[in-house]
């Protein structure tokens, strides 16, 4: 598209053809935000519903449905594409690249998100509705009641699939060959080590997933029975091939978000990360330790105690490489200059909150316990405190925190800070109580309750209110920085930030590092 | 490894949409026969064996009992009336014992099912053999028809002293549409 020394093109064509990574990097980014506003819109029906016991808003099927998409569309609209684009900006510019190695297929991997989520979120509106099987979709369950609506799902799976796996494999190959000369693996930023070791992981679990949906297509219209136990198949079969995509899976949203974590605490307590080298092998061991631990996701199906032991035992095992990392961040602020601007404060959160998820996590890796736990609110809370306080939490920190150097114009401070304590307050206003009514023994996925968990519901629910509210309070801060917002001209926007990122002008030019910087 | 182009980020990518190609066929070709195949050798899901054990000579053990209970449930939809005729038999291992399940097909029209075995506990599936079994096929009824299906077992005289009851449960699966198609495997 032209000479590459000019600025972007001018129109629509700029943004559909580009090959920019910033640009690329940015699409994905308000792309994905537009999917967390509609999975959190599809929360808010949740948390409605949920508000009082009985029925009050949506029919149960509706309300399956809203569960089912609501995780769907979180887990890969919003969270996954959120880091995508996060390392499509970041990553060419901290390892001294000019753009990513693959800048069309980067192309590629970007369009297709918008159709695919266009198709899943039009289920809703077909007959017979959307998904309602749950974001986990278990057969026989989701091929026995399987509307119209499934086979485009099987088709949204398979499509994101393959764009997650463009993705990785376009990260991978920058990290490994675009590194500008001095730049070793061990002086890579931590961020970038976080998704190189992510994308290994989506490229050695998504095809997974593909083939287990690709599996439940030849059940629902080819008469095979994979999963349906009349015809010899196996239910706990997919469970167990699900959950092999499924856990890894669960770091491939994480170790982002670690990465980021382990860019900001630093860059605002004015020290350099305590135990880099510990971080890169942690990193690396809780990928590893990821697709030795799924069954522990389905300890009640009836497994031999010897496997319920092991799967206990790996699981436990993922406590020590994570606990490095909580110390890691905890040394890095002990003795720091620090001060607490917006980012940090996300950081902080991230770090009190991903605790207590980690915590919850180890309560149900036991498996004996997890008999009691399962299914129950108490998982509710427990992965909303890892998904949300850990991912979403990081990625605002990382919004806040690089937004300055991409668009060369500060946030409101005093907006941001207003920002982080609603959602703090109204996030563990609505999840905290969620442990209690689990332990109590309300399950998930109901749409109604008894009446001794209303109290808490309700709590719940007004936290739920109060934390998606406040995401409107984010949306027009970065508007208004982007349009509005004070210029910045430093190169170091952050004075404790490192990184070869703030070497470059600010706001970041169109074309970066098209000679390679000198790494010491 | 070898190059797979002269171009370094060509020869990476390559390689790695390989390990994508690679798992997506470890799926089919190595994770479904793979479970498909440890759940039979150490019989970790209570499924039992599909084929009919050809009994060997043993000495009955009238020394102790198991007992064996019954259970049978119709799969959402089934209209089939399905039940063991006893729901609990004593057994000496090693003794050939028979039984029989009562089925009625309740409808006006012609219709298969399937049942489907699982042993509980598990650990007891290498233990109970079947010589005859009305799960080793598909049973069609015309409509209003009943039958009586026949089901003979061993209890293998190694059983552990530790397992004093086994649980036999039959689902029985209305199979109908897919029947002829496609050859129900258990």
């Amino acid at each position: 598209m032209g000479d590459h020394h000019h600025g972007p093109a001018k129109g629509f064509g700029r943004w559909l053809f580009t090959t920019n990574h910033k640009d690329i990097g940015t699409m994905y980014l308000w792309f994905s935000f537009a999917m967390f506003i509609l999975g959190g819109s599809f929360a808010m029906i949740i948390r409605a519903e949920l508000f009082q016991p009985g029925l009050q808003l949506v029919e149960p099927e509706f309300f399956n449905q809203m569960t089912t998409l609501h995780g769907l569309i979180m887990v890969f609209g919003a969270i996954m594409p959120s880091f995508v684009g996060l390392a499509n900006w970041l990553i060419p510019m901290m390892i001294g690249a000019p753009d990513m190695a693959l800048p069309r297929m980067n192309n590629l991997s970007f369009w297709i998100l918008p159709p695919t989520f266009l198709l899943l979120a039009s289920t809703l509106f077909m007959e017979g509705g959307a998904p309602q099987a749950g974001w986990t979709f278990y057969a026989p369950l989701s091929t026995t009641y399987a509307g119209p609506s499934v086979t485009y799902f099987i088709f949204c799976i398979h499509v994101l699939g393959l764009s997650s796996i463009m993705g990785s494999i376009n990260i991978i190959a920058t990290v490994m060959n675009m590194r500008a000369p001095g730049m070793t693996y061990m002086k890579m930023p931590l961020f970038v080590w976080t998704w190189l070791i992510t994308a290994f992981l989506l490229v050695a679990v998504m095809p997974v997933l593909a083939g287990l949906v690709t599996m439940m297509l030849m059940d629902v219209h080819f008469g095979t029975s994979f999963f349906s136990a009349a015809g010899g198949g196996d239910p706990v079969l997919f469970q167990h091939v699900f959950w092999f995509f499924g856990h890894p899976e669960v770091y491939i949203i994480i170790l982002p978000a670690f990465g980021v974590v382990s860019q900001i605490i630093p860059a605002f307590s004015r020290k350099p990360l305590f135990g880099y080298d510990s971080m890169v092998y942690a990193t690396a061991s809780i990928a590893f330790l990821s697709f030795i631990v799924w069954a522990h996701h389905m300890y009640t199906v009836g497994m031999p105690v010897a496997g319920e032991l092991f799967f206990m035992y790996a699981t436990m095992l993922i406590a020590v490489p994570t606990g490095v990392k909580v110390f890691n961040w905890v040394s890095t602020m002990w003795r720091g200059a620090l001060s607490f601007e917006t980012p940090m404060l996300f950081a902080i959160g991230f770090l009190i909150l991903f605790t207590i998820g980690g915590f919850t996590g180890l309560m149900l890796s036991i498996a004996p316990a997890d008999f009691q736990y399962h299914d129950s609110y108490f998982v509710v809370a427990h992965f909303h405190y890892v998904m949300v306080a850990g991912a979403v939490f990081s990625m605002t920190a990382a919004v806040y925190f690089w937004l300055p150097k991409w668009c060369g114009r500060m946030y409101n401070e005093t907006m941001g800070k207003t920002h982080f304590w609603i959602s703090f307050i109204g996030f563990n206003l609505a999840f905290f109580p969620q442990h209690f009514v689990g332990l109590a023994g309300m399950p998930r996925r109901i749409p109604d309750y008894a009446l001794q968990f209303a109290d808490f519901n309700m709590m719940s629910s007004i936290g739920a209110f109060i934390y998606g509210a406040s995401q409107i309070l984010f949306l027009y801060n970065v508007i208004a920085a982007i349009v509005a917002g004070d210029p910045v001209s430093d190169e170091k926007v952050w004075d404790g930030a490192e990184g070869l990122e703030w070497t470059i002008a600010t706001p970041a030019p169109y074309h970066t590092f098209e000679t390679p910087p000198a790494v010491r | 490894m070898r190059k797979l182009s002269d171009n370094p980020v060509f020869d990476t990518a390559a390689k790695l949409a390989g390990v994508a190609v690679i798992m997506f066929a470890f799926v089919f070709v190595v994770m479904v026969p793979l479970y498909n195949v440890l759940c039979d050798v150490l019989g970790i899901n209570g499924k039992t064996d599909g084929q009919a054990y050809t009994a060997v000579p043993a000495a009955v053990d009238e020394s102790r009992t198991v007992t064996i209970q019954f259970v049978a449930t119709n799969n959402e939809g089934m209209p089939w009336e399905f039940r063991p005729t006893k729901t609990m038999m004593k057994v000496h291992p090693g003794a050939v014992n028979d039984t029989v399940f009562f089925a009625h097909n309740p409808q006006p029209n012609a219709m298969v099912a399937q049942a489907i075995p699982s042993i509980s506990p598990a650990r007891a599936v290498q233990y109970f053999h079947k010589t005859e079994c009305f799960c080793f096929g598909q049973q069609p009824l015309a409509g209003g028809a009943s039958a009586q299906l026949p089901l003979q077992f061993i209890v293998d005289q190694d059983v552990p002293r530790d397992i004093g009851t086994i649980t036999l449960s039959y689902t029985i699966f209305d199979v109908t549409k897919m029947a002829g198609s496609v050859a129900a495997a258990r």
